[in-house]
Formats: structure tokens, sequence, C-alpha cells
């Protein structure tokens, strides 16, 4: 595994800026549990200072160090995506596996589910439950809904996979030594999907940020939580473009823009890893 | 012809099994859920001003007649397809008393035509960007806009277009950053109208096609990479064949069938993505329609947009799967 990930980092460039680009975001929301500050108060420092020796990010309109209050919103964005990631990679782990192996009837009722889920506009049925729940959407119930929404597509490719597994000799040898459907899916057809189950688990962080951000910035999450779209909506809020307080937005944009770019560059490196085709190409081969 | 005529059949059948479950999700979410939509509605409209308790007892039974609320679930699910099939949805809250199907209908054009416009060339262009670059692979400016699509289409719609709208509305203020049209030129089919259509809209549509090139360069790029290497086109290479004649008949035909079925994957997420640029830009669409409506509490509206989202986005996959046998000579036959 570790010399894997050494072979990545020294010839695949995407993969190295990936990882370079994520882990700076990463170890910068870190920083969020030695803050000085606390996220939830305003108006500790004066407001609007532009970012200097003192405060490298400058403050906002709200009083805030900017430094520290992005390490809580990159933390809690983070944390959002890996929450939908790892929900949804439940849910199109079970889904993708059971409609492999199982086949059939099963097969075709959940592919119809499936269908639909994929060709639901997402934004407008996201609105609907905001509408619905209103402020009891918190970041739990918006993270299991994203998740909801977010896995037929990663179902679809384990299945694709596991349809070729069912045919293989060592699940007929299972089958017939008894070993009951459920064990097969998840003891011998699983380690097979892990791989591509990583990488779309990037591919469905990234999408799960950029929704959060989407909605955070329109107002439609709890907007009192510190997080990347929060910080542009209260910064929209106080019309920090128009006042000139430019770096509360730039700042922010630049370094959730370098953390879509790492998770993308990551996600596709390791697509590409996953797949003998484009790995043979790249060797000339 | 017949086997095409079965093939629309069955796809028709699929469109309106989508339709069907899409809307009746929408439905029951906001139905099942705990919370009263009367009451919702009640806390809205009460948050911006006060009414006296007879006024509230009087909205309330009012709202409680408008949305049947006090029937049994299916009764309320039934009714509601029955009014929805015969094209009415009730009276809107946010423009009492017009019907919230005419709100959706005067908004529907503006989103159709940006959706359409921007498909058309994000696609077009990105796939026969992509395909050249999968094809010449050692063309520098190809390679240079393959490094530009990496580092643009992971971004999120929203982020785009508030980058775009901070470049050429604040930095460099060339383009109208906000709505669908002048506001003195006169509506209609006269060329200032339309001139001034196009122009409101450089900006929301750039950002939309910034965003949706890359997907379709950088598909299309690994596609045509991987049939290059087949054998009939080292064939067609040493026959002799004109290099612009494999691209294009060659390699280009055969790496789109793929790529039309990913448009027809991805067009649910054009879609949210063309509504949240809309909203950007406080373009006249169904997006800022569907967000107004959400912040003035206008429960019709909001299932009105969504069932109207949803019946739109499927009808134009099914549209792009009619196009198959255009491409692809095999479903013809099927």
């Amino acid at each position: 595994m570790l010399h894997i990930i050494r072979d990545l980092l020294r010839f695949n460039r995407e993969f190295a800026i990936g990882v370079a680009f994520l882990g700076l975001i990463v170890v910068y929301s870190l920083l969020s549990f030695v803050s000085p500050i606390d996220p939830d108060i305003q108006f500790m420092e004066f407001p609007d200072l532009p970012p200097s020796g003192e405060y490298w990010f400058g403050t906002n309109s709200r009083g805030q160090d900017l430094f520290w209050q992005l390490t809580f919103a990159f933390r809690n964005t983070l944390g959002f995506g890996v929450m939908v990631a790892a929900f949804s990679r439940v849910i199109s782990i079970t889904v993708g596996l059971v409609s492999g192996y199982v086949g059939g009837a099963v097969d075709r009722v959940l592919m119809v589910i499936n269908d639909v889920f994929v060709t639901l506009p997402l934004l407008p049925v996201l609105l609907v439950f905001f509408f619905v729940l209103g402020d009891s959407l918190n970041t739990i119930n918006l993270a299991l809904l994203m998740a909801c929404l977010g896995w037929p597509f990663d179902a679809r490719l384990i299945r694709s996979i596991a349809l070729g597994l069912r045919h293989r000799e060592f699940t007929r040898h299972a089958t017939f030594s008894g070993m009951s459907p459920l064990k097969i899916m998840f003891e011998e057809h699983l380690p097979y999907v892990m791989p591509v189950v990583f990488a779309t688990a990037m591919a469905n962080m990234l999408w799960a940020i950029g929704v959060e951000v989407t909605l955070a910035v329109l107002g439609f999450t709890n907007i009192n939580i510190a997080t990347v779209g929060t910080t542009i909506y209260w910064a929209n809020n106080h019309s920090a473009m128009v006042v000139g307080v430019w770096w509360w937005i730039v700042i922010p944009v630049v370094l959730v823009v370098m953390l879509f770019i790492g998770l993308y560059l990551l996600a596709v490196s390791l697509n590409e890893y996953i797949d003998p085709r484009s790995r043979l190409r790249r060797m000339g081969g | 012809m017949k086997a095409y005529g079965f093939f629309v059949l069955k796809r028709f059948g699929q469109l309106l099994i989508v339709v069907f479950l899409g809307v009746s999700a929408t439905f029951f979410i906001t139905h099942l859920s705990p919370l009263d939509p009367v009451e919702q509605t009640m806390g809205r409209l009460t948050r911006q001003s006060g009414f006296s308790p007879e006024a509230q007892e009087a909205m309330r039974a009012a709202l409680t007649e408008l949305y049947g609320t006090d029937q049994p679930l299916l009764g309320q699910f039934v009714n509601f397809w029955g009014r929805l099939v015969r094209g009415d949805m009730g009276p809107s809250l946010l423009a009492f008393p017009t019907p919230a199907l005419r709100l959706v209908k005067r908004a529907l054009p503006w989103t159709v035509g940006l959706l359409t416009t921007t498909v058309v060339i994000t696609w077009t262009v990105g796939n026969l960007l992509g395909g050249l670059a999968g094809y010449f692979q050692n063309n520098r400016l190809l390679k240079a806009f393959g490094v530009f699509a990496i580092g643009v289409q992971p971004i999120p719609y929203y982020i785009v277009a508030f980058i775009m709208l901070i470049l050429f509305g604040f930095l460099w203020p060339v383009l109208p950053i906000s709505g669908g049209a002048g506001m003195f030129v006169e509506p209609g089919w006269n060329l200032p109208y339309v001139l001034s259509i196009l122009h409101h809209s450089i900006l929301p549509a750039a950002s939309i096609v910034v965003v949706g090139l890359g997907t379709w360069f950088l598909g299309m790029r690994a596609l045509v990479s991987n049939v290059v290497t087949e054998d009939y086109v080292s064939y067609a290479e040493l026959g002799g064949v004109e290099s612009r004649r494999i691209v294009g008949s060659y390699v280009i035909r055969n790496a789109m069938i793929p790529q039309l079925t990913a448009l027809a994957m991805v067009l649910g997420g054009v879609f949210s993505g063309t509504i949240i640029t809309e909203e950007v830009f406080s373009y006249p669409g169904v997006g800022t329609l569907l967000i107004d409506a959400v912040n003035a509490g206008d429960y019709t509206l909001v299932l009105a947009v969504t069932s109207i989202s949803i019946a739109t986005v499927a009808t134009a996959i099914f549209v792009i799967d009619l196009l198959y046998p255009l491409l692809d000579p095999r479903v013809r036959v099927k």
C-alpha cells in the first residue's frame, strides 16, 4: 500500500499536486484545534482590517480574525464532505453488490430506482427539503439527505464490477460450499470493489462540498455554523465586494478552489491507477 | 422503422415512470414530513408582519382548504395528480392570485433557452476539442487547454458564476450582470429586444459553458485515446486515409455515442447548475423563481417549479435518447 502511494507521488504528477493541495487544506483545517479564538464570537477584533503581519487573512466586517475563522470553516466543510461520502458509500455498495449478485427482478427494480435518481434535478429537490424541514435541517440531516441523493452513479459502477464477479470461479466455489449470499457479497466481492469505492468517494466529497457551498451561500443551511459557504454568505450579506473588503471573498474562494482541484486530481489519478488500460498508456505500451 | 417506433414507445413509457415517481416523491417529501405546510406557510407569512389572532385563524382555515390538508394523505395524492394533469396547481402566494403554473410558464422559456444554448455549445465544442486532443496528443495548444479544463472542471457552478460576476461586474464592468433584458426595451419580436436578451445572456451562458466544457473535453480525450489504439484506426492510417477523415468519421463518431449517454446522465446536474447560475445573475428563469418561492414560503409554487423541473429534465433526456439512432446505426437495425 505504502509503496503504491510512493510510486504514485513520484511518477504521477496529478496525484502529487492533488495530495499537496488537499494536504495543505487538511493541515490548515486541523489548525482549528489550536485556535486561540471561538468562531461563534463576533467583534473581538477591529473589523475590516486588510491582511497584515498580525492578521494574515485580515479581519471581516463581523470583527473576526479571518485566518482562524476559516480554519473552522474548512474543518466543518471537510467534515461534511467526509460524512456524505461515508453515508453514500454504504448505500451505493449495498445496492451495487446486491444488484450485481442477485440480478433478475431485484436488479431491474433497483436500476429503475437508480434511473429515477440519476435523472432527478437535485437542487430543486434539496430546496424542497429545506423548505419543508426549515431550521431542523442541521448538518447531520443534510449529510444524510445528500447521501440518499448521491449514491446512484457509484452504485451503477459497483454493480458493473459485481456483474463480472458473479460468474467467476471463486464465486461458484463459495456458493457450492454453502456460503450465504450475504457473506459472498460482503466477504468475497467487497474487496474487489474497494478501489472503486475509494476513487468515487473523492468525487462524491467534491460534489457534496460543492452543493453545501451552493446551499449555504443562498442561506439555505444553518448560517450560524462556520463553513466555507456560510463565510461567503456573510461576506455577501455585508456586501464585502462593494465596500472593498475583498479579502473576505477572495481568500475563501481561492482556498476552496484549491480544495476542489485537489480532490478532483486525486479522484482522477486514482481512477487512472485502477484502470489498467490507462496505466499501460502512461508507460507507453 | 418499426423497430424504431417500438424503441420510442418503450422510452416514452420510461419517461412517464420517471416523471410519475419523481413528482410523487416530491409530493410525499412535502406531505410526509412532520411539519404541517399550513403552519410552515403561516410561520413564514407572520414573521414579516403582525396579524391579529382573528386574521390568523381565517388565514389558517383558508390555507387548510387551499392545501386540502384536512383530507387523508391518499386522497390528497389523488387530488394533486388530478389537478396536475388538468394543469392546475392552485394560486401562488408570491404573486397572489396568479396561478403558480402561469408563473412557471413565464419563467420556463428563459431557463430552457439558456440551458439548450449552453448544452449545445458545451457538448459540441468540448467533444470536438477533446477528440482532436485525443488524436493529436502532442499539440501544445490542446495540451494547455487540457490543463485549463482540469483546473476549472471541478469548481461548482456557483463559484464560477460568482468569480465571473466579480471579474465582469466589479473589476472590469463591461457586461450586464443582472436581469434577462434591458429595463427600457419593449418586449416583443424586435431587434433591440433580441439583442438586449443576447447581451444579458452572455455572462450567465459563459459561466455555464466554462464549467461544462472541461467535462466533455476530458471525457472525449480519454475515449479517443482508447479508440486510437483500435485496429481499424491503424488500418485506416496504413491504408492512407486522410487524417482529417480518420478523426472525423472514424474516431470521433465512434466515441460520440458514450458521450451522448453521458449527456443524458448529467443533464439533471447541468439543470441544477443552470438554475444556480440564474440566481447569481438574477436571470428571470425558474431558478430565480424557485429561490424566491422558497424565501417567500410559497408552498404551491415550490411544488409547481420542482414538478415542472423534473418533467422538463426527463423530457430533455427522452429527446436525447431519441437521437441515438442518428449516431449509432446498430440501434437503428435493432
